[in-house]
């Protein structure tokens, strides 16, 4: 970040970054259904991407969506997909798909209120769980979290990478407030930023699903005729849809890939967590609201710590622990009914009182002075 | 050709899971004697997909190929993005009447409206066979299956009719009592660019035709070749007429602009 130039600052809209952050993971084919507050992550791509010999497309609804960005990927191209609520839970099923057939690819999903229509152009934090248990079956998936328009760039970036390192699907969460809100970015420069690919087979290998956590992925037309299926498959694609030991070993090995590496796949943001009484779980816009209530709080001489989360799922349950071992109090503002609450109560395990605080409809933010009043009534 | 062809060399050897007399089995050995006589010593220019059901298992994981062994109904959108991303590999989409047109049935009108260059083979049984014989869009009216005890109360659907109008450029419908002229519009089909979509009406004994007072599949066979229509004739018929027959034929053949080609052009006019 120290060589930066003037020209690498901007002033942007959240789903403009996370467009132009695909463009530069090397993304080369989008596909997507009309919805808000995604569109412009569809539209700005419908620009951009032909420019570098990409292709996006409008598909005929999310299933198709999600699903030409998985054949997509199989055709060796990096690929994405933007949507909210309603369309995420539409492509849930391919996401399972996705999962099993260890394909990597994007999956943003700008967050609206739910349920159902809901409030539909008002921001929610209401597809946590989805994120994490929205398709059928034993899976684990990675969600990120951003909080501004810098991390909508900076974790589409990341998303791609983990989707190439670990061959699975993932899954940016993002909401309406930071992905329609306007502000100062800072894009390094290119070399400065780490772009992964997918580890591609040597000529004479021929398990692309097994014998190694995560296998080599070849791409469709390159000789190596891959079989790739939904079902229960052995290392060589091969169905086994009855067979006991070939499932349990597919499915544990799919999720160890991911659940081994929850440790190092956290992504947070810490503020004296070794060192607090009180202390906030937050993600997402609502963690916006943190550094004026905790500057307000510790002027009245509060002891107050806090632990952002830039990545959900796997839950940082190790950070998280930290925290729940020093502060008495724990405060998680959310704009849902209660739904990280429960991971954070989970890993205190008792230690610490956890406090919701939970506001819904109208799309009104958890304000710092909301925030301030209940780490006042906590102290 | 050699005489001594033997559909053996394009697959993986596995036991094939078809019931005996399937008529899957016919369409997966007709595409595979189109391919032999068109040249293709292998299939390595090829990328088949499909959904879920039974013929759907034709290509995956059968052909010594890549299979992309999809969801159901969704074997045609991952087909579009394999296909737009790689426009030089033959597309090629194997599904059930449930597949193509029940549940991925907008997909279908969709890529056929789009002209995306691929080639869609639908083994029409007229039910949910894999599931153990459920009325399907395409199942006849008054038939009797699992969930119409008391008949079918409902038209099917004319899925060649339907891929005409929403623009494929490569119609036919034959049944599997017709496997040369299958093969010969396969091969037709092969050669084009382009939406091409072949129905393969084919006879499903252990889920259908049981019911329906079938002794055996060949009797299902006997019963395709007596209602089979040649479109030609079915065109000066009327509709009252033609209720119970199989219009089979070449429904369209024609050129449009394909997707690629528009994809393409637009990408290329981008770039300048």
């Amino acid at each position: 970040m120290k060589q930066l130039r003037r020209e690498n600052i901007r002033f942007w809209q959240g789903n403009e970054a996370c467009a132009e952050a695909a463009v530069i993971a090397g993304c080369k084919f989008f596909a997507g259904y009309p919805i808000t507050p995604a569109s412009e992550i569809a539209e700005h791509l419908a620009e951009r991407l032909p420019q570098v010999g990409g292709v996006a497309i409008q598909m005929e609804d999310e299933l198709a969506s999600i699903g030409a960005a998985v054949g997509a990927s199989w055709a060796g191209f990096k690929a994405m997909t933007a949507t909210s609520g309603p369309g995420f839970d539409l492509m849930q099923e391919t996401i399972g798909w996705a999962f099993m057939t260890e394909t990597p690819c994007v999956i943003v999903d700008v967050q609206r209120l739910g349920p159902s229509t809901g409030q539909a152009t008002k921001c929610g934090q209401g597809d946590v769980m989805q994120s994490r248990w929205g398709t059928h079956g034993d899976y684990s998936s990675i969600v990120l979290s951003p909080n501004s328009v810098q991390e909508m760039f900076e974790l589409t970036i990341k998303a791609f990478n983990l989707a190439e390192r670990y061959r699975t699907p993932i899954i940016l969460l993002a909401d309406e407030i930071v992905a329609h809100m306007r502000e100062k970015i800072v894009i390094p420069i290119a070399k400065n930023m780490e772009v992964i690919n997918r580890k591609k087979p040597e000529p004479y290998e021929k398990a692309f699903f097994g014998l190694q956590d995560i296998p080599p992925m070849p791409a469709v037309g390159e000789g190596f005729n891959v079989a790739v299926t939904g079902s229960t498959h052995d290392a060589y694609g091969i169905r086994f849809t009855a067979d006991a030991q070939e499932h349990r070993q597919l499915v544990e090995r799919l999720n160890n890939k991911i659940q081994s590496q929850a440790e190092k796949l956290a992504d947070v943001e810490t503020y004296k967590i070794d060192d607090c009484e009180i202390g906030i779980v937050s993600f997402g816009c609502t963690s916006r609201a943190i550094y004026e209530a905790v500057e307000k709080a510790e002027a009245k001489g509060l002891k107050i710590g806090y632990t952002r989360l830039r990545s959900i799922w796997p839950f940082p349950e190790k950070i998280v622990r930290q925290l729940t071992e020093t502060a008495k109090k724990i405060i998680v503002p959310e704009m849902n009914l209660k739904q990280i609450f429960y991971e954070v109560q989970r890993v205190s395990n008792g230690r610490a009182d956890v406090i919701p605080l939970n506001k819904i409809g109208g799309g009104e933010l958890i304000t710092p002075e909301e925030l301030l009043e209940k780490i006042e009534e906590s102290a | 050709m050699s005489k001594s062809f033997s559909v053996k060399k394009y697959l993986r050897p596995l036991l094939l899971p078809f019931c005996s007399g399937c008529g899957g089995i016919t369409v997966m050995s007709e595409f595979l004697r189109a391919a032999n006589e068109l040249g293709y010593e292998k299939l390595d220019k090829f990328v088949f997909c499909s959904g879920i059901g039974c013929s759907s298992w034709i290509p995956s994981p059968h052909f010594v190929a890549d299979s992309v062994h999809t969801l159901h109904g969704r074997s045609i959108p991952v087909a579009t993005g394999i296909k737009l991303m790689r426009p030089d590999l033959h597309v090629i989409v194997f599904g059930g009447d449930g597949d193509i047109v029940g549940i991925g049935l907008s997909h279908f009108i969709h890529a056929a409206r789009r002209n995306l260059d691929i080639l869609v083979i639908m083994v029409n049984n007229m039910i949910y066979g894999m599931t153990g014989g459920q009325v399907a869009p395409t199942t006849p009216f008054k038939a009797k299956t699992t969930t119409t005890p008391y008949g079918s109360f409902e038209y099917p659907l004319d899925a060649a009719k339907l891929a005409v109008t929403a623009g494929a450029c490569y119609v036919s419908r034959w049944t599997t009592a017709h496997p040369k002229e299958l093969k010969d519009s396969i091969k037709k089909a092969l050669r084009m660019q382009g939406f091409r979509f072949i129905e393969a009406v084919s006879q499903c004994l252990t889920a259908y035709g049981r019911r329906a007072g079938f002794k055996d599949s060949w009797e299902m066979l006997k019963w395709f070749k007596e209602k089979a229509i040649p479109i030609e004739s079915a065109e000066v018929m009327s509709e009252k007429a033609l209720t119970g027959k199989i219009v089979v034929g070449e429904f369209v053949r024609r050129k449009r602009p394909t997707l690629v080609e528009t994809i393409y052009r637009t990408i290329k006019e981008a770039q300048k």
